[in-house]
């Protein structure tokens, strides 16, 4: 039995598991501390803001915390008609609160994204509310203006009820919870974030394999060539690494427009007439482009640190077996660069996926990006709670895309040098 | 059936990889069908770039290398249908053992029944039976080295190349996979060019050794020919071991020459000494010198041991010959071996016929 074995003992007579546990405590400490710096760092800047962008997404607590007692007595009101007495009364002491505390515009700005048109309404509520009298509150707030007597703003109130709500996942995909509780498309007119979320995912995908199709040649040559000639060819690759990513970007918008230098020289050598100048900037090409240009590095050195690895015999030993040089490559060195191939996509997919700047400046209305959406919402609108939502969705994305790759390719055959 | 004396014949080959240097000097080399030639030199003595040269890999500068008769310079290596062994091995990490020696059947379109008959019959002959499944890395040194013997003999190539395939293993594997090639060698009678920078493994393993210095063969011949009789000083310096005097021919005739070295004559014979007044550089193996020599030696001279180095079944001694410090005896470890202590006064005896007076060095 194994709970019989004897227990092994030092020459001191201390127990082997806790003499060894002992020897090993020190440098365990001495491990950690050299790690937790960067673990502080990571759970500060990494683990924190992502959980707090979780909460906010979801968080609805402060319509909820405005209106108490308004909620509280709309528990017993259907939905169906305008709601009773109570509810206006409630409403009117709520909103009187927030006025002393100079917090009604805020209210006003929630309740303006579950419903357009309460932003004037609330004005007008404020300004009226200073001569209501005492009782019948309903007659009052509903004389205030003709929305104040409409059922569907009374049932827009109570949908911001619930302190959670997963409200604004459902606006990210263009779908919104009606009145009755059933989820539906908004209207086929009002459809953005799925045509940005699809246009996303298409640019994403084809700026891949753009890099792809550039990067393995130059990736193959860096690995083969003299040192002398690699450098120098490393270099070119890495330079634009260097250069600032707006000027970068800038210096695209200089060669691509319509009076660019690309287009003057298509007009120069005849391909295109000098009144009919391509469009390439501020649609999906001027995205393609850029973005292919920048995130080219991030393909070539993962394939080159793989291809750096692959021994020029095995092409040779292919190529004296019998195989044709085309044969060689492809069931030789192919497969063997495929941890590279997966490596080098999978991060250019993900930065792609993300991309902020780049198509905010050369992609104009039809080249934008979700994360340009999110911009506009953190900056513009500040509903930083739909932002947080997109935000989040995007992140899902690419951990789905991680473990698609993951069940495909497998995790363990990335390499990264 | 007559043998093709000149199955592979390199002619006239020069190589240069820059331009200013030639690694190759005007090579001359017929190679019999089903012989076993071995390569032999130091690194950088172009027996490497001859074997790429063969196998397609490097283009000769100038000059034509045969293969049955054929030029084969403007044919690409994937059809010379040469088998080739390579240094690091270089089995395909991402195959079985099996999908390895399947590469050059499946280029090749054999059927698959008929492909797996001549793979096992491959990894038999290099007892690897039951390894076909394996990766390559999951195997020892060793047997990696087997399956790429196998892989390059499976498919029947009338030539097979190996670059040193036995370098990075072990002295006691290194050994038994010399025999065991030689032994693939002589059951198949395929023709095997072999380069190795290693003298004991080409003088067990070769019919004939082309000895490599400076991009030029020194010496062609069988290995016995080639530690017995090496024609110059490089080669009696580069196989084996090998007492040297440097001097001057002062006397030459009836088969003999008289050397002139600082402190005494000594009579050699002369191989590429013409005439007096020469200089040159005598060689004698250490076992062709005996200690306590019969009078019938031509050569008796007295030396002083200077080293005594225990080696198990010999024993070697270090004496100071004529001004040479560095004259090595071997001594086989026999009851007879009476006076060989350090600083004793012994004599010691060879035959000129042994002691060749080859070019100065």
């Amino acid at each position: 039995m194994s709970s019989e074995t004897k227990q092994i003992l030092t020459t001191d007579g201390i127990p082997l598991e806790v003499s060894l546990k002992k020897a090993e405590k020190k440098n365990k400490i001495k491990a950690f501390l050299l790690v937790a710096p960067l673990l502080l760092f990571i759970i500060i800047t990494y683990v924190f803001p992502i959980g707090d962008m979780l909460m906010r997404s979801v968080d609805d607590k402060m319509v909820t915390e405005m209106l108490p007692k308004t909620f509280k007595s709309m528990e017993k009101w259907d939905g169906q008609d305008l709601p009773p007495e109570e509810v206006f009364e409630a409403f009117y002491f709520d909103f009187q609160k927030l006025i002393e505390e100079e917090r009604e515009g805020k209210l006003s700005t929630q309740l303006n994204y579950t419903k357009n048109g309460f932003k004037s309404i609330i004005k007008k509520l404020r300004r009226k509310s200073k001569s209501f009298e005492e009782g019948n509150y309903k007659e009052q707030i509903m004389s205030v203006h003709r929305r104040w007597a409409d059922v569907e703003y009374w049932r827009a109130i109570k949908r911001r009820a619930p302190a959670y709500t997963y409200q604004k996942y459902l606006k990210g995909i263009d779908m919104y919870e009606n009145e009755k509780g059933e989820i539906i498309n908004v209207p086929e007119d009002r459809r953005v974030h799925r045509i940005l979320w699809m246009r996303t995912l298409e640019i994403a995908f084809f700026v891949t394999v753009f890099c792809f199709l550039m990067a393995y040649p130059i990736a193959h040559l860096l690995a083969t060539l003299p040192m002398k000639y690699s450098n120098l060819l490393m270099i070119c690759v890495l330079l634009p690494f260097w250069t600032s990513l707006l000027v970068r970007t800038a210096s695209w918008m200089i060669l691509l427009q319509q009076q660019g230098i690309v287009n003057d020289f298509f007009v120069m050598i005849g391909l295109v007439s000098d009144d009919n100048r391509l469009e390439m900037m501020f649609n999906k090409t001027g995205s393609y482009v850029a973005m292919t240009q920048i995130l080219l590095p991030f393909m070539v050195l993962p394939l080159y640190s793989v291809m750096k690895t692959i021994s020029p015999s095995l092409m040779r030993a292919g190529k004296s077996l019998g195989g044709t040089p085309f044969v060689a490559f492809w069931k030789v060195y192919f497969p063997l660069t495929i941890p590279g191939i997966g490596a080098g996509c999978l991060l250019v997919f993900i930065l792609a996926i993300g991309y902020y700047i780049t198509p905010a400046l050369v992609g104009g209305a039809s080249g934008t990006l979700i994360s340009n959406q999110i911009a506009f919402h953190m900056k513009s609108t500040l509903d930083w709670s739909f932002a947080s939502a997109m935000g989040l969705m995007l992140l899902s994305g690419v951990l789905v895309i991680y473990w698609l790759y993951n069940k495909l390719v497998g995790i363990d055959n990335i390499k990264l040098g | 059936m007559s043998v093709n004396k000149e199955f592979v014949k390199f002619d006239k080959v020069d190589k240069s990889y820059d331009g200013k240097v030639l690694v190759v000097k005007d090579l001359q080399l017929d190679i019999a069908e089903g012989e076993f030639i071995t390569m032999l030199g130091p690194s950088g003595s172009g027996k490497t770039t001859c074997l790429m040269m063969l196998a397609g890999f490097e283009t000769p500068t100038n000059g034509e290398i045969y293969l049955d008769g054929n030029a084969i310079s403007s044919i690409p290596p994937h059809k010379r249908g040469i088998g080739m062994v390579f240094q690091n091995y270089a089995l395909f990490p991402h195959m079985t053992v099996y999908e390895n020696l399947a590469f050059p059947l499946r280029v090749r379109k054999i059927p698959k029944d008929e492909a797996d008959k001549k793979i096992d019959k491959a990894l038999s002959m290099v007892s690897l039976q039951g390894f076909a499944q394996r990766m390559p890395g999951q195997l020892s040194g060793g047997q990696q080295q087997r399956v790429a013997v196998a892989r390059s003999l499976v498919f029947d190539p009338q030539l097979v190349l190996m670059d040193e395939p036995l370098g990075a293993l072990d002295k006691n594997l290194r050994e038994s996979m010399q025999y065991e090639i030689k032994h693939i060698h002589e059951s198949i009678g395929v023709t095997v060019v072999y380069v190795t920078h290693d003298q004991s493994e080409a003088l067990t393993m070769s019919n004939r050794i082309a000895v490599f210095n400076d991009g030029k063969v020194q010496q062609l011949s069988s290995p016995d020919e080639l530690y017995e009789k090496p024609v110059n000083s490089f080669v009696a310096e580069f196989i084996g071991e090998n007492n040297t005097f440097a001097g001057e021919v002062s006397d030459i005739s009836g088969g003999k020459c008289k050397v002139k070295l600082a402190s005494a004559d000594i009579l050699a014979n002369p191989i590429s000494v013409k005439g007096k007044g020469e200089r040159t550089t005598v060689s004698l193996r250490p076992e062709r010198a005996l200690i306590n020599p019969s009078d019938k030696m031509d050569n008796i001279h007295k030396g002083k041991i200077e080293e005594v180095i225990y080696h198990g079944d010999h024993t070697r001694v270090r004496i100071n010959l004529l001004g040479n410090s560095e004259f090595i005896l071997k001594v086989p470890n026999s009851s007879s071996n009476l006076d060989i202590k350090l600083g004793n006064e012994i004599k010691i005896g060879w035959n000129s016929e042994d002691a060749r007076a080859l070019d100065p060095k």
